[in-house]
């Protein structure tokens, strides 16, 4: 029998947002909790993924938002302010925010500030374990009485506590009259120019902003609730205001402080540490991690480890998956579709199993790759490369932080371009983007892999190497250059957290390669695939015979510049298709040398000169980026002007270097 | 408070235990620092300082990386305590 539906309270779907600071373990509470009902977007208008699931446990419906990780709710970044929007414009029932146990005060800073909000929050205490194996102990309930809100004691990556998290969530949402919670006050030399200010803004602040959060807000000197009271307030009562908060600059430093003896106070009785601070596994390995000259050699190695781990393992089984698993299901495509028209064969052998075919031989390389990256990330490795790499980076006017998108590079440009959101300033982040297509991007890398081979035999791993480290000269070059000239006098502060060493989650690390990978097959069925049909139908029509095709045509009307770099139109036809997707140079290689047996490699040492080779590798490695990345570029700085400007740097580069590299080889012997 | 000189905190030298008396560049370099547990009144230790590039401290229990150009603007009184974790 069909029942009627549930009374309307319980049937609400609660709103409830998910905050944290960065690195608490924040997203594998929200994994577990909304399970498969994720769904990914954007923030409206900004460039910040916003992810929201749903959940239901008994009688209690959340609608959960995962809110950035972030430090405080000050608008210094793009992800503050989205939360503290979301907080304040989207009315959430209730805030789960999630606190790092072990190092819990400067987690409560956030609640101090969710707190001034009014917003009901029930704090989630994650990582008790991490804190227990550090000597810390802390009473859940103890700090509850304190704090005067629920206090859940939850171990994310063992799945305890959820449900007694969710409850209490329920419960929270179902009474929130009994909210109650201490509450931060501002020290007291301030508190009379506070008073003056609420004052001041009274009766001008719009809802749904709250006129006395906004007057605090203003003593730390928030820029953008500073810009929006000037609009607020007009003419005639902001200069009164600004006269005010002019006088009391120094108050931001004192109410930073006040939060923290606050915090002190709520923690006293629920926290004990051990008499003696123990040096931690962390600070032990970070002796070595950081240290100027071992923090080097350990992250020189740790790199060489993965591409030499890249080129031993997984290079050869994307060779043994070129020649005998792709070219047999050449040689069967041939013999089943002899009785066809011959356009058809061809299609099916040369345009899609000797072009998108062949790309799909590197999945066994990226996901190495990928999954090298993961476990760098994850053990927390990666952030003491941005500290080692910080002061070489300030030559490029960069700081530490721009290597971890530029390292992402290496992987693919288009996350590095992304990445470049990490940076708070706005200069910083458009040099950083400005820069990350010129590093060499897995694709580029293994048709270096794949072409040095072939090409200088023995010797394939020297000159590759060579031509990695030219290309990141002509990076640091480019870089020294913008810095001294269009971002003359731009200083950006580096500020970073290095988090806790800790132990790989496996499930994190296969999450990351499997999306990773999977996004490229599906580039490769797709972006690649239809390229390399084109390629293919420009090389194979009108007559059948490639010296006669469109494609011919078009390589030679481009002759006389491939000439400078001793390239013949097929491979100036080669870096035009990897505009699409640099995959497809290997595609289009493929397609227009493929006529040999025994793989692409064979056929290319026989007709390419070694001076040739070279040329067209460095321009390879160096030439404007993909597609994907150009239309990312665009996306990220917002600029037209700048994408182009950089593109046409990059042309000019990769032309350049293309005839340096060409005739200082012929100069130095080699075979023109 | 005593009467100990304040120094910039990028001349400590690692080991060294000290506390932050004040932070000067500005409400946005503060209150980003404040997020992360460096505010006035805490008590830090150098965990690196090599002379030159950034200087890692701890403070809260939390490691922070800072570029030589905003430890100059961190003034600290140095202490022969250990910090609060």
């Amino acid at each position: 029998m069909n029942r009627m539906p549930e009374p309307a309270q319980q049937e609400r779907m609660l709103l409830v947002g998910l905050a944290g600071q960065p690195n608490v373990g924040k997203s594998t509470l929200f994994n577990l909790l909304t399970g498969l009902s994720q769904h990914v977007g954007n923030w409206p208008g900004k460039t910040v993924e916003r992810k929201e699931g749903t959940l239901a446990h008994n009688k209690t419906r959340m609608r959960l938002v995962d809110l950035p990780g972030i430090y405080s709710l000050t608008a210094h970044s793009l992800e503050e302010q989205v939360a503290r929007d979301f907080i304040i414009q989207e009315h959430p029932d209730i805030i789960v925010m999630v606190a790092d146990a072990s190092s819990l005060e400067r987690n409560l800073y956030l609640l101090a500030e969710l707190l001034i909000l009014h917003v009901p929050v029930v704090l989630a205490l994650n990582m008790l374990d991490v804190a227990e194996a550090q000597g810390i102990q802390i009473e859940a309930h103890v700090l509850e009485a304190a704090l005067g809100l629920s206090v859940v004691p939850i171990v994310a990556t063992r799945n305890q506590g959820l449900a007694e998290l969710v409850a209490a969530t329920g419960h929270l949402a179902s009474n929130p009259d009994t909210f109650h919670p201490a509450r931060p006050q501002i020290a007291a030399p301030h508190r009379q120019v506070l008073e003056q200010l609420k004052e001041m803004v009274a009766g001008q602040v719009p809802a749904p902003f709250d006129p006395d959060w906004v007057a605090l807000k203003l003593l730390e000197g928030d820029a953008e609730i500073t810009r929006k009271a000037k609009g607020w307030a007009g003419k005639l009562v902001w200069p009164g205001i600004e006269v005010l908060l002019r006088a009391h600059e120094d108050a931001v430093l004192d109410i930073a402080s006040g939060r923290y003896e606050w915090i002190g106070r709520m923690v006293r009785a629920a926290v004990t540490r051990p008499r003696f601070g123990q040096v931690s596994l962390t600070d032990k390995l970070d002796r070595f991690a950081v240290h100027p000259l071992w923090g080097l050699v350990i992250l020189f190695s740790v790199f060489a480890a993965v591409f030499w781990l890249t080129f031993t393992l997984a290079v050869p089984l994307q060779e043994w998956l070129d020649v005998t698993v792709i070219g047999q299901a050449r040689e069967a495509a041939r013999h089943l579709l002899a009785d066809e028209p011959g356009w058809l064969a061809a299609l099916v052998a040369e345009g899609i199993l000797g072009g998108a075919g062949l790309v799909l031989t590197f999945l066994p390389v990226l996901a190495l790759f990928f999954g090298a990256l993961a476990l760098l990330e994850d053990t927390g490795y990666l952030a003491r490369s941005a500290y080692v790499m910080d002061r070489f980076m300030h030559a490029l006017g960069l700081h530490g932080k721009s290597f971890l998108p530029l390292f992402l590079g290496f992987g693919c440009n288009v996350p590095a371009v992304m990445g470049a959101r990490v940076i708070e300033s706005r200069s910083g982040r458009l040099l950083t983007i400005l820069l990350a297509p010129l590093v060499p991007c897995s694709a580029r890398l293994v048709v270096l892999a794949f072409l040095t081979p072939a090409f200088f035999g023995t010797a394939a791993l020297p000159v590759a190497l060579a031509l990695v480290v030219l290309n990141l000269l002509v990076l640091a070059l480019v870089g020294i250059m913008l810095n001294q000239t269009l971002f003359r006098g731009q200083h950006m502060a580096f500020i970073m957290e290095l988090p806790l060493y800790h132990m790989p989650n496996a499930r994190a690390i296969g999450a990351f390669v499997w999306n990773n990978t999977w996004a490229f097959a599906r580039k490769a069925g797709s972006f690649i695939l239809l390229a390399s049909v084109v390629v293919w139908a420009l090389s194979y029509f009108p007559t059948g015979t490639l010296e006669q095709s469109y494609l011919a045509r078009i390589g030679q009307t481009l002759a006389p510049l491939g000439g400078l770099m001793g390239m013949d139109w097929r491979m100036l036809v080669a870096l035009i298709a990897g505009f699409v997707a640099k995959e497809n140079v290997i595609a289009t290689l493929g397609i227009l040398y493929g006529q040999g047996g025994g793989g692409l490699a064979h056929t290319l040492a026989a007709q390419v000169t070694p001076a040739s080779a070279l040329a067209f590798l460095t321009v390879t490695l160096l030439f404007i980026p993909c597609l994907a990345t150009v239309a990312v570029m665009r996306q990220e700085t917002g600029s037209w002007r700048w994408t182009l400007f950089d593109v046409a740097l990059l042309l000019a580069i990769a032309l350049g270097a293309g005839i340096l590299v060409y005739h200082g080889a012929i100069f130095l012997g080699m075979r023109g | 408070m005593s009467d100990r000189p304040l120094v910039p905190l990028e001349q400590l030298a690692p080991g060294a235990h000290a506390i932050v008396r004040d932070i000067r560049g500005g409400a946005d370099f503060s209150g980003r620092l404040a997020g992360m547990g460096l505010a006035k009144g805490a008590r830090i230790e150098i965990l690196q300082n090599a002379g030159r590039g950034p200087v890692l401290v701890r403070t809260h229990e939390t490691r922070i990386a800072l570029g030589r150009g905003e430890a100059l603007k961190i003034l600290v009184e140095e202490t022969s305590d250990e910090p609060d974790a």
